[in-house]
């Protein structure tokens, strides 16, 4: 064995090249067709830049060429995650210069529908937050469970993914006669499953030590982007349109705004935003306890719609509380039977901007997990 | 704060840029501005004690047949008060303030409403296209916008 030789340098004299890296546009922790041109410096990020539209399908140039109702199945297309959600402040808008009031039943299943879509899109956030994480099992037990939710909804309106269920005035047709006992029994379902999350997953030690003190977003940051919902909440922002501009009838429900608190690192890290999202999911539940309880039986949902959907001239801006964070259309009719333009506030849009700066500084594994937290859809992204 | 309050508190300080309060239920209630003082304007609006309009909603382009348009959703986290702010500019000369530097969540709004409407504006960073590829030509929400035959040997229109 011979000796070591010594080498004599000095760390603080080693050039490094900064490198410029594409992620995507076709990989799976991107979550669809999103390209980020990274700037590295070793394995430190230094500069993202996201680009995007690689699934730009004209939304809202295809809106003024439709009638107002044949907007819907557009909208859906948003989101394709939570499309019941996608069309409610759609519907909401269209009525609200039409001046419709529709019946109780009908805002009772609306939400209901919304959300049991809230959960469905809570499940697939944290589902492959624990995937980008490496973490494959709990993956597979909120599929299984959002499968269920699926089911219900292509009893009630034919579809799985993209509805076209709520219509302006009304719904597409009346729910199913098995609608109470199916729900019941998915929600059960839904809390017991989230017990076994929480220790799969969540509370997990590889899982935190991947997501705690990672990307943290202070709230005045988060409120200057733009940031709303679950991105916000994360930063202990209690933004929630539910309770702060009620829409429907939120107002007659009990249920808490959900924080970020730093339990187990800062407020407004990856963990944080998706514990926000875990503990929505049981805020969900109890506001469709809640709306089964109180919803009427009696009534006929295709009863208030319109014959001619001609809005008079006006604009209006309808915003909800989309899983993702506000959802609003800007509306504006010139008094004939298409819009004059429709401009989709798209959520994951908006959240997908403040990615650069919550990213800068930390590893490159890091990224994919701030990018994981703050759930995007491109097509919503990309419209 | 309701509308009619903002807009008297806005006249009050900035006089002639305050162009009108419009409204005609169930239409929202917007207020028109002079775009050359937009900026001074959204930043009162932003820091001023009773309004603290801190959160933008919503940016939008709009084509007014002759001219073009800008709509800004402010938003306000303490008072959770809304108010909209337009702002109209020619075809010939479409140059509006950016309030970039303002919101930093216009940065892509206003990209959006650039690629879309072809609206300049000023003062932002990095005002490329956003949704369209880069080297795109012609601004594809205009009423009168024309769709290209073919792109880069790609026919468009199938």
């Amino acid at each position: 064995m011979g000796e070591l030789k010594k080498v004599d340098f000095e760390y603080s004299q080693l050039n490094s090249e900064r490198m410029r890296l594409n992620v995507g546009p076709q990989h799976p922790s991107t979550h669809g067709v999103l390209r980020l041109e990274v700037e590295l410096d070793g394995e430190i990020v230094t500069e993202v830049v996201p680009h995007i539209g690689y699934l730009h399908r004209c939304f809202e140039k295809h809106c003024e060429n439709m009638t107002y109702p044949q907007v819907i199945p557009y909208v859906d297309r948003m989101d394709y995650i939570c499309s019941m959600n996608n069309e409610l402040p759609y519907v909401m808008g269209v009525e609200k210069m039409l001046g419709i009031e529709v019946p109780e039943k009908v805002e009772y299943i609306r939400v209901i529908f919304s959300e049991l879509n809230r959960i469905a899109n809570h499940q697939i956030a944290i589902a492959t937050f624990g995937l980008d994480a490496g973490a494959f099992t709990p993956f597979l037990y909120l599929f299984r469970d959002r499968e269920f939710i699926l089911t219900i909804f292509e009893k009630a309106s034919g579809g799985r993914l993209l509805y076209n269920y709520f219509w302006v005035g009304g719904l597409a047709h009346d729910v199913h006669p098995t609608f109470k006992e199916d729900i019941r029994w998915i929600v059960k379902r839904v809390k017991e499953t989230n017990k076994e999350i929480a220790d799969l997953l969540l509370y997990n030690k590889i899982f935190i030590e991947r997501t705690a003190n990672v990307g943290i977003l202070p709230a005045d940051v988060a409120i200057n982007y733009g940031c709303s919902g679950p991105v916000a909440r994360g930063s202990g922002l209690p933004f929630d349109l539910r309770k702060d501009a009620p829409y429907s009838i939120y107002d007659r429900f009990d249920f808490n705004v959900v924080t970020g608190r730093g339990e187990v690192g800062t407020v407004g890290d990856c963990w944080d935003r998706n514990i926000v999202r875990f503990h929505e999911i049981e805020e969900s539940c109890r506001i469709i306890e809640q709306a089964l309880e109180q919803m009427p039986d009696e009534g006929d949902v295709r009863e208030k719609l319109p014959k001619k959907i001609r809005p008079p001239q006006g604009e209006i801006y309808s915003k909800a509380e989309n899983p993702k964070g506000e959802l609003g259309f800007y509306i504006v009719s010139n008094g004939k039977d298409k819009p004059e333009r429709v401009k989709g506030r798209g959520t994951s849009f908006v959240n997908l901007s403040v990615l650069p700066e919550i990213s800068k500084g930390y590893l490159f594994a890091d990224l994919i997990m701030i990018l994981g937290s703050i759930d995007i859809v491109l097509g919503e992204v990309d419209r | 704060m309701i509308e009619q309050e903002i807009y008297n508190k806005l006249k009050e300080h900035f006089g002639d840029a305050i162009v009108e309060l419009k409204e005609a239920p169930p239409s929202d209630p917007f207020i028109q501005v002079n775009p050359e003082r937009l900026q001074d304007i959204c930043l009162y609006l932003r820091d001023e004690g009773d309004m603290l309009f801190d959160y933008l909603s919503n940016l939008s382009g709009m084509d007014l047949a002759e001219n073009l348009g800008v709509v800004y959703h402010l938003y306000s986290m303490k008072y959770k008060h809304t108010i909209v702010l337009k702002v109209t500019v020619s075809k010939e000369n479409p140059n509006v303030p950016s309030v970039e530097r303002i919101w930093r969540t216009a940065d892509w709004h206003e990209r959006e409403a650039y690629d879309l409407f072809g609206v300049i504006f000023e003062g932002h960073h990095n005002l490329i296209r956003i949704l369209n590829p880069y080297d795109w030509e012609g601004y594809p929400l205009r009423k009168d916008y024309k769709t290209p035959e073919e792109y880069h040997g790609i026919k468009v229109p199938y």
